[in-house]
């Protein structure tokens, strides 16, 4: 197995990278290719950049977005939100992203998960889950998708998934730590890389979910600080998890 | 200044390739058969980048014929081989005896950062096949990670995001073109 990964996740919109309640009060944090840069050269193994406003005006942003990321980036990044066809995400691909996540789009039309894996390769897809007592939400997690998240998981395999991105919606936010539950029902469900997301309160939790999936989100427990991926490492090297 | 031609055959991120190589100074050429080092990058499946080369299926296999450089990344090394299982069956380029065959792994596709061995950097790997090959000269986790035959050079791992041990080896190849 390669090694357990961590990976910062930047919440971007309008080009910028924004920090907010539930998507309310949306507040200016940084430039994203700096703040990148600075977790990259901080250790990050991979970077997420998640468009969260994403409408159709912010499209070309994000495609500026990662073509400016690919330039001082040397570590593979993947970008989300609002893409919902082949065409959008080639342009983010051709801009420098090496992968590109999807979400309520593939809950809506299932066969886009299959027309990126025959254009793009199934490394270059990544299915975001938001989940919450072993079912699935949609559209910012603000609907019920009426899915089982287990069944969700295993057809995104089917149809050329080649990464899991699950969030685990009641943890989001609580540093209560991950739901480890339910990540070892999806380890044992499929063999795609899962990547866990939600509930990261400190090292402990974190060592906690990457014993049952391949790499770690992370979003509040860093407070856009690159300082605090640095002690964190440390913190997991201490708890013996081999990192990079 | 070492010039340096990427065969473009279809969508992906191929943008990172070019920029790592003018990061380390060289200087990008379309002439895929008269750069000082064609690169053969990794992008999409087998199939449609075997049909995506078009021409330069030819102008590579001259290259190698004449023992000009040639470096392929990922998917790249993939279709040097003679076939790979990916799609159905495709042939390859067949500059590099082997074939390409799904990846026996825990999880696969396997991504992520993983050593290589001899040398022990680690670099990010995504792949769902691997390269069988009596050219590999150095392996990760078992897998085939470098493959040398004649000029050509081929890597499993993607060295134009590995960072700073990426961009080291991406150095060693423009020094020996």
């Amino acid at each position: 197995m390669p090694l357990p990964r961590l990976i910062p996740c930047l919440d971007v919109a309008g080009g910028r990278v924004v920090k907010g309640v539930r998507f309310r009060g949306l507040r200016d944090v940084g430039d994203p290719v700096e703040l990148g840069a600075a977790y990259s050269d901080g250790g990050a193994d991979e970077l997420v950049f998640l468009d969260i406003s994403a409408t159709l005006d912010d499209r070309a942003a994000a495609a500026g977005v990662a073509a400016r990321v690919a330039e001082h980036v040397t570590i593979p990044f993947t970008f989300g939100g609002g893409i919902r066809s082949v065409a959008d995400a080639t342009e983010l691909l051709e801009a420098g992203a090496d992968k590109i996540s999807v979400n309520s789009a593939a809950l809506e039309r299932p066969e886009l998960i299959e027309e990126l894996a025959r254009a793009l390769g199934s490394q270059a897809v990544v299915v975001a889950i938001d989940t919450e007592r072993g079912r699935v939400r949609s559209h910012a997690a603000t609907r019920d998708a009426a899915r089982d998240t287990v069944e969700w998981a295993k057809e995104c395999e089917a149809r050329g998934a080649g990464e899991l991105l699950v969030t685990s919606i009641d943890r989001d936010g609580t540093k209560d730590g991950y739901d480890l539950d339910q990540l070892a029902a999806l380890r044992d469900a499929v063999s795609l890389p899962v990547i866990a997301s939600g509930g990261a309160g400190n090292a402990r939790h974190v060592a906690a979910a990457l014993e049952v999936s391949e790499a770690a989100l992370l979003a509040s427990i860093l407070h856009e600080d690159p300082a605090r991926l640095v002690s964190l490492r440390g913190e997991l090297r201490e708890l013996g998890v081999p990192l990079r | 200044m070492t010039t340096v031609a990427i065969a473009r055959y279809g969508a992906g991120n191929v943008r990172s390739v070019e920029l790592a190589m003018r990061r380390l100074g060289a200087e990008m050429a379309n002439d895929l058969e008269g750069a000082d080092l064609a690169i053969l990058p990794g992008v999409g499946s087998a199939r449609s980048a075997m049909d995506g080369l078009g021409d330069a299926v030819r102008v590579l296999r001259e290259r190698h014929a004449a023992g000009r450089p040639i470096l392929g990344i990922c998917l790249g090394l993939q279709l040097a081989l003679d076939e790979s299982e990916e799609d159905g069956g495709v042939a390859g380029l067949g500059l590099v005896p082997g074939r390409a065959v799904r990846l026996e792994a825990e999880r696969v596709p396997r991504i992520g950062w993983a050593t290589v061995e001899p040398g022990g950097d680690a670099y990010w790997f995504a792949h769902s096949y691997e390269a069988v090959t009596d050219a590999t000269v150095a392996r990760s986790e078992g897998h085939a990670a470098i493959v040398e035959h004649g000029a050509f050079t081929g890597v499993q791992f993607h060295p134009e995001k590995s960072g700073a041990a990426g961009l080291r080896f991406l150095e060693r190849c423009l020094s020996r073109a």
